[in-house]
């Protein structure tokens, strides 16, 4: 089965966020004077050919851990899967 | 001459490398003979010591230094690494070592946001404490780890270079981009792998500027001697 995945890297709690700092700066010069905490991530999709949905999962917590976040600065979430349209 | 008394020494370059051919530049004018590696070759051709340059590799897709370190030749670096070999990461070299785990913890965007094109003084982390100066040139260099990696990496004494005044007083108001503990460059625990955001290879000829980078090709060179009796 072909499954899609959203996964949503983001930085470690804590961690400074320089882009997110420069967003929150310029909101304000908007009108939005009610906005606090803005952090970046990234939003990563992809479509991994599995044999249950248990296996395409685990392989893609695997490669998020390995390589598409980097754990001494990130944490991951895999966001949901629905059935990916056959090709 | 025998190989031993002029290291051969090899740069990697990766796609969106920019600084590979300066680096093969300053080894031939400190002494050493440059050997040019491709990114998909597998083996380093028996060099003595190994450059990673400065660059954009992948152009810094997904987090900088994060896919160069699947090239087929990161494998051999890898290697190379593991038994004893020298390694220098500049920069962008820097940043592919720590994402393949030769160095702790990671580079992230400057605490200020801007790209940083100067020349800086680092204070060397020996006995003698030398100030170099040399330049940086980088948007991603805010050395970071978290609380514990960094307290073991100074109890190991793994801090090669500290960001300083130009008479050698290392301060928060004297590090560029923020880094923690105002760390520029950083060894493994057997010393024989080193990264650091300065670049060593834009300062070796008197001709162009301060020579504060020959001391990093020596350190290099000495490595790789002592490695390869002659």
């Amino acid at each position: 089965m072909r499954l899609r995945f959203e996964i949503v890297v983001s930085l470690k709690d804590g961690l400074l966020d320089p882009q997110g700092k420069a967003i929150q700066g310029a909101l304000p010069t908007l009108g939005w004077e009610n906005v606090s905490d803005v952090r970046v991530g990234k939003h990563i999709e992809l479509v991994v050919e599995a044999e249950s949905e248990a296996e395409a999962r685990s392989h893609v917590e695997e490669m998020s851990r390995t390589f598409l976040s980097n754990p001494v600065i990130e944490d991951f979430r895999v966001l949901s899967s629905e059935e990916a349209s056959a090709s | 001459m025998t190989a031993a008394a002029r290291p051969r020494v090899g740069v990697v370059t990766f796609p969106g490398s920019l600084d590979d051919r300066d680096a093969l530049r300053a080894i031939r004018f400190m002494g050493g003979d440059p050997v040019p590696v491709w990114h998909a070759d597998h083996d380093l051709h028996g060099v003595d010591a190994v450059i990673l340059p400065g660059g954009f590799s992948y152009g810094d897709y997904l987090r900088t230094g994060a896919i160069a370190r699947f090239a087929p030749a990161m494998t051999a670096v890898r290697e190379f690494a593991d038994s004893g070999g020298p390694v220098l990461g500049i920069c962008n070299g820097f940043q592919i070592l720590c994402e393949a785990g030769l160095l702790p913890g990671a580079l992230i965007r400057n605490r200020g946001l801007s790209f940083i094109c100067r020349w800086i003084n680092v204070r060397m982390q020996d006995e003698r404490g030398d100030v170099l100066q040399i330049p940086i040139k980088h948007g991603e260099g805010q050395f970071i780890a978290s609380p514990q990696e960094l307290a073991r990496i100074e109890d190991e004494g793994l801090v090669a270079l500290r960001y300083c005044s130009p008479d050698g007083v290392v301060d928060e108001r004297f590090t560029p981009n923020g880094s923690a503990n105002a760390i520029a460059g950083l060894r493994n625990q057997h010393g024989n792998v080193l990264g650091l955001m300065p670049h060593p290879e834009h300062a070796v000829d008197p001709d162009l500027g301060p020579t504060g980078g020959q001391f990093v090709f020596e350190w290099l060179f000495a490595a790789a001697r002592e490695r390869v009796p002659a």
